[in-house]
């Protein structure tokens, strides 16, 4: 499957990824909007790591062996057929945090919007391009099929 | 008296309605311009320290910055300009020269603007570039003014052994930006776009990059009057060797760069010790006159065996022709000239500004000296200093140059907005740095890309001149001046440049 | 001084026109009835004002003798010239051309023609000159530095008929009819403006060669600045001056055949020189790295000959129109085939040679 690498050595740590992520996934999907007209604040898919001047862009890694599947209670987690993408069903989840616990990466957070659920890269289903990738000013994250 | 009176340059300008204090400028900029204050959930800026480079105007998501010149006024003044009067406030404050970084800034004449190509009308086709072929290779190095042929069974053959040539698939290269003036990643770009557009780049006095010796058929090698990195390896690692006895920007002066710069990659690269300031003296102090070029020229073709065309690098002075002239006849394969609008990473202002002469006279001055000698087949001029866009290459070449070096250019498609701070070593567009952080922000695939991108673009235009000349080849440009009319110019402008007026045929 | 601007001489006029060139390769000789009759063929391709010919063979009672053939303006110059002449040369003998009353021709200038001797003189010696070193010497000093006088031909056994008129008119004038050689070569002009100077009119020559040339060449600034680099002179101001300097820059004093001439002046693409064996590649590139200069880039089809040989070439993308044709010895050269076709109905062989590919007459005697 086509997923999100990273390339750290080109990470500027401006973090556009995680605004232009939050806005992807607002309500009003507008970038003044989303910062000041919605509340609760939305929230970014993917968090930027970073010590000294290393820094990269960390989102849900869609693993082959997702642990967050297995720990899932409801199976609100679930791997789309199609793109092999890990998502949260939100109208399943019922917020019991397992996987959030179970994530090796940490790449799962609560999500603080409304409904308590998971919240979670999804590779911004829809778009060709997950937007964090499209508008990456360095090209330090990509979207790639790598054998 | 106050400490400081010297005014921003710049004023940045925040649309607060767009401000999302999503403080990616703050986080961006070098120079600590932008910063969050939490409390009020406000970003503010001090534009005192903004040096123009634009890199947070460019990243800004919402558009909300805008940088200007700062609209301050002094009474008005011929003689006591603005920078006159900062320049007196700034060394009052410090004492010392003032520096600077890239070319020449003041307005002298740039004679590419008053110089007017030629096209076909009627007796003669123009030749369509998309349709037909349009050839701008270019061979550089010593060429002997015949050859001698000798017959064989598979046909005739050349008697006459030929030096080796560069081979460039269009007359232009990039020229030397050192490793240490700029960062690695910029001299990565810069060495896989060579590569990738058959052309060469110039390591300047920098040293060979232990990753960079795989592009060393599209690299020349700098020997300098420091000697910073060189030894065999590196000779033999470069297609060619360039001596640089100076630089446009900097005629007459050395080079320094500073201990803080000299990281242990460089420190290797370079082979000095880390932290140490390198410093380049102003003359090779073993080549006080013509003869001593001559045998550096040649210690450097012994130590490669005579497979590596030697060049040397003058920066456009005065006496141009004649040194030009001396240069070649001492041995070198090619004449780099840098005219007065050449760049640096750092110089003395006053030096920059008022030193050397603009290309343009330069090569005209070479090229016809060169001629009037006979000697001009003997080596290949590649000229430097400020060149804008294709039509300053091709006029360039029609005036007398082989090819043409570009620096200022390759940066600015790497990013830089040329503020001319590149001595500071806090380059925003991770060009001219060695910080960490900032090094990492030029992306050398995207870097090369770009520059590749230039070449093609460029070459492109050279070749719908070219055609619209009803000319296929570029040697048949190749110093031919009845192809530029010159326009409001001086007859001994005219006379120097060695074309006729607009308005006159053949 | 203030004098008149006139074309070719102060200024360069680019011109369309039609050319013919007709060789018989065992040197038998025939009359300049057939190559007036071919040139007149191409009407259309010339304006009337200019129109010339080249003819080899032509005083085989004085063939060891420099035969010069001379525009004067004035007696003065006529004077100054034969002065300078006498310096260098011992004169056998020296006549005005002959010419017949036409009414379409205004003649403007005095025609004359010396045979000439070279002395020995130390200047040869000194500067280790060849004798034909100083005969292009004694041309470029003329046609530059002295007022009025124009050297139009300057060979042994050859001489060049030009002038201001349809070519038909011209060979009338200078009755062709009575000169008997065994190589023509014919021009008929379209200039783009008026031209009053006979000179103007081609074909150019330098010692036994002669050019016919129909183009404009868009590289004459750097071939130009090319050959001053081996001491000519572009005094005139055509392209065809260019022309014959480079043929014999590189057949003359480089020694290289008419095919490898024919490589340099039309040379072939990067693309082409790229697909060839390895030894081949290696000529193609040396050639043209070493002789760029030497490329003619532009429009041309030209007829150029010396005494032993009659060569047409066209440019690397043949811009022009040139025809080729043989029937037993003769070699026919032509912008038409119509020319050939007028004085050669049915020849052995009738073909378009390809750009850049040269089409070489020799003397087989």
């Amino acid at each position: 499957m086509k997923r999100i690498y990273i390339r750290e050595e080109y990470c500027m740590g401006c973090r556009l990824c995680e605004i232009h992520c939050l806005v992807q996934h607002s309500k009003s999907r507008e970038i003044i909007k989303a910062y000041k007209g919605e509340y609760p604040k939305p929230q970014p898919r993917l968090i930027v790591e970073e010590k000294g001047y290393l820094s990269f862009a960390l989102q849900c890694r869609h693993c082959e062996d997702a642990p967050c599947l297995e720990a899932c209670i409801t199976g609100a987690m679930y791997r789309d057929r199609e793109t092999g993408a890990v998502l949260c069903d939100e109208d399943r989840c019922v917020g019991c945090w397992m996987c959030i616990m179970v994530c090796p990466f940490g790449v799962i957070s609560r999500n603080l919007e409304g409904k308590k659920v998971a919240s979670k890269c999804d590779l911004c289903m829809g778009e060709e391009t997950p937007v964090c990738v499209r508008n990456c000013p360095n090209e330090a994250i990509v979207y790639e099929e790598k054998t | 008296m106050a400490k400081k009176t010297v005014p921003s340059e710049f004023i940045i300008e925040r649309d607060d309605e767009k401000c999302i204090t999503c403080q990616v400028c703050c986080r961006m900029c070098s120079n600590d311009v932008h910063t969050y204050d939490p409390e009020l959930d406000e970003v503010n800026s001090d534009s005192t320290k903004c040096v123009g480079c634009h890199f947070c105007e460019m990243l800004c998501p919402t558009g909300a910055i805008t940088v200007k010149r700062n609209p301050s006024e002094f009474k008005i003044n011929a003689n006591w300009t603005a920078r006159v009067i900062n320049d007196i406030t700034k060394q009052a404050e410090t004492g010392g020269v003032l520096l600077t970084g890239m070319g020449c800034d003041r307005p002298y004449p740039i004679y590419w603007d008053h110089i007017l190509l030629n096209a076909s009308q009627v007796t003669n086709p123009s030749i369509d570039p998309l349709r037909e072929p349009m050839e701008l290779r270019t061979y550089l190095g010593r060429k002997p003014d015949r050859i001698e042929l000798e017959s064989s069974d598979d046909g005739p053959g050349i008697k006459t052994q030929l030096g080796t040539q560069l081979k460039l698939e269009t007359p232009i290269l990039f020229s030397a930006m050192s490793y240490g003036s700029i960062s690695l990643n910029a001299c990565i770009s810069l060495a896989r776009a060579a590569t990738e557009a058959g052309t060469l780049y110039n390591t300047g006095e920098g040293g060979l990059h232990r990753d960079l010796y795989k592009y060393g058929q599209n690299t020349i090698v700098q020997v300098a009057s420091g000697r910073f990195g060189v030894h065999k390896e590196y000779l033999e690692a470069g297609a060619a060797i360039e001596i640089k006895i100076g630089q446009g920007a900097k005629p007459g002066i050395g080079g320094h760069l500073p201990g803080e710069k000299v990281s242990e990659e460089i420190s290797q690269t370079r082979m000095i010790p880390e932290g140490t300031d390198a410093l380049s003296p102003a003359p090779h102090h073993d080549i006080y006159s013509i003869e001593d070029l001559r045998q550096l020229i040649f210690a450097l073709k012994e130590a490669t065996r005579y497979r590596k065309p030697v060049g040397v690098k003058i920066a456009a002075v005065h006496n141009v022709a004649p040194i030009a002239s001396g240069i070649v006849r001492a041995g070198a394969d090619f004449v780099a000239i840098d005219g007065i609008r050449g760049g640096t990473g750092a110089a003395p202002t006053v030096i920059r500004d008022n030193v050397g002469i603009p290309i343009e006279l330069a090569i005209a001055a070479v090229d016809s000296r060169l001629r009037e000698e006979g000697i001009r087949n003997q080596a290949s001029i590649i000229a430097g200093g400020g060149f804008r866009n294709s039509s300053d290459v091709i006029k360039a070449i029609a005036l007398g140059a082989d090819a043409v070096y570009i620096a200022t250019a390759a940066l600015v498609a790497m990013g830089c907005h040329v503020c001319q701070k590149c001595y500071t070593g806090k380059c925003n567009w991770g060009i001219a740095t060695q910080d960490p952080y900032l090094t990492k922000r030029l992306n050398p695939e995207i870097g090369t890309r770009r520059l590749v991108n230039l070449l093609r673009a460029w070459s492109l235009e050279i070749k719908e001149m070219l055609g619209g000349m009803g000319i296929n080849a570029i040697e048949s440009l190749r110093g031919n001046r009845e192809q530029l009319r010159g326009v409001g110019l001086t007859d001994t402008d005219l006379k120097l440049l060695g074309i006729k007026p607009a308005g006159e045929a053949w | 001084m203030s004098r008149e601007l006139v074309a070719d001489r102060d200024y360069r006029v680019p011109a369309g026109c039609g050319i013919v060139g007709v060789m018989n390769q065992k040197g038998e000789r025939f009359s300049g009835e057939a190559i007036t009759k071919s040139i007149a063929t191409m009407r259309e391709r010339t304006n009337g004002l200019g129109g010339g010919f080249a003819a080899y063979g032509i005083y085989p009672d004085f063939k060891e003798f420099w035969c010069f053939h001379l525009l004067y303006d004035t007696q003065q110059a006529k004077l100054d010239t034969e002065e300078w002449l006498k310096v260098y040369y011992r004169i056998e003998k020296e006549e005005p051309i002959p010419t017949a009353d036409v009414e379409a021709i205004e003649p403007r200038h005095h025609l004359w023609r010396y045979f000439l001797e070279l002395r020995n003189h130390t200047e040869k010696e000194e500067l280790k000159l060849t004798e034909e070193d100083l005969v292009i010497n004694t041309v470029m000093k003329v046609n530059r530095d002295i007022e009025g006088a124009f050297v139009v031909s300057s060979g042994k056994n050859m001489g060049i008929f030009k002038g201001v008129g349809y070519p038909k008119d011209i060979a009338r004038f200078y009755q062709l009819d009575r000169y008997e050689g065994y190589i023509w070569t014919a021009h008929g002009r379209f200039p783009t403006n008026t031209v009053g100077w006979w000179g103007g009119a081609h074909p150019f020559g330098i010692l036994d060669w002669s050019v016919v040339h129909n183009g404009e060449i868009s590289s004459y600034g750097i071939n130009k600045r090319y050959l001053q680099n081996f001491g000519y002179h572009c005094t005139l101001f055509t392209d065809t001056e260019v022309m014959a300097y480079l043929f014999d820059l590189l057949v003359r004093k480089h020694r290289l055949s008419f095919e490898v001439v024919a490589l340099i002046l039309a040379a072939p693409f990067w693309e082409e020189i790229e697909r060839l064996p390895d030894k081949e590649r290696q000529f193609y590139s040396t050639l043209r790295s070493v002789y760029g200069s030497a490329l003619v880039n532009g429009p041309f089809a030209v007829v150029v000959a010396n005494s032993r040989t009659l060569v047409g070439l066209n440019d690397r993308i043949k811009l022009r129109p040139l025809v080729a044709a043989v029937k037993d010895d003769f070699v026919y050269i032509a912008s038409e085939e119509s020319a050939i076709r007028e004085i050669c109905p049915s020849p052995d062989r009738v073909w378009a040679p390809k750009a850049g590919e040269p089409v070489v007459g020799r003397l087989s005697v």
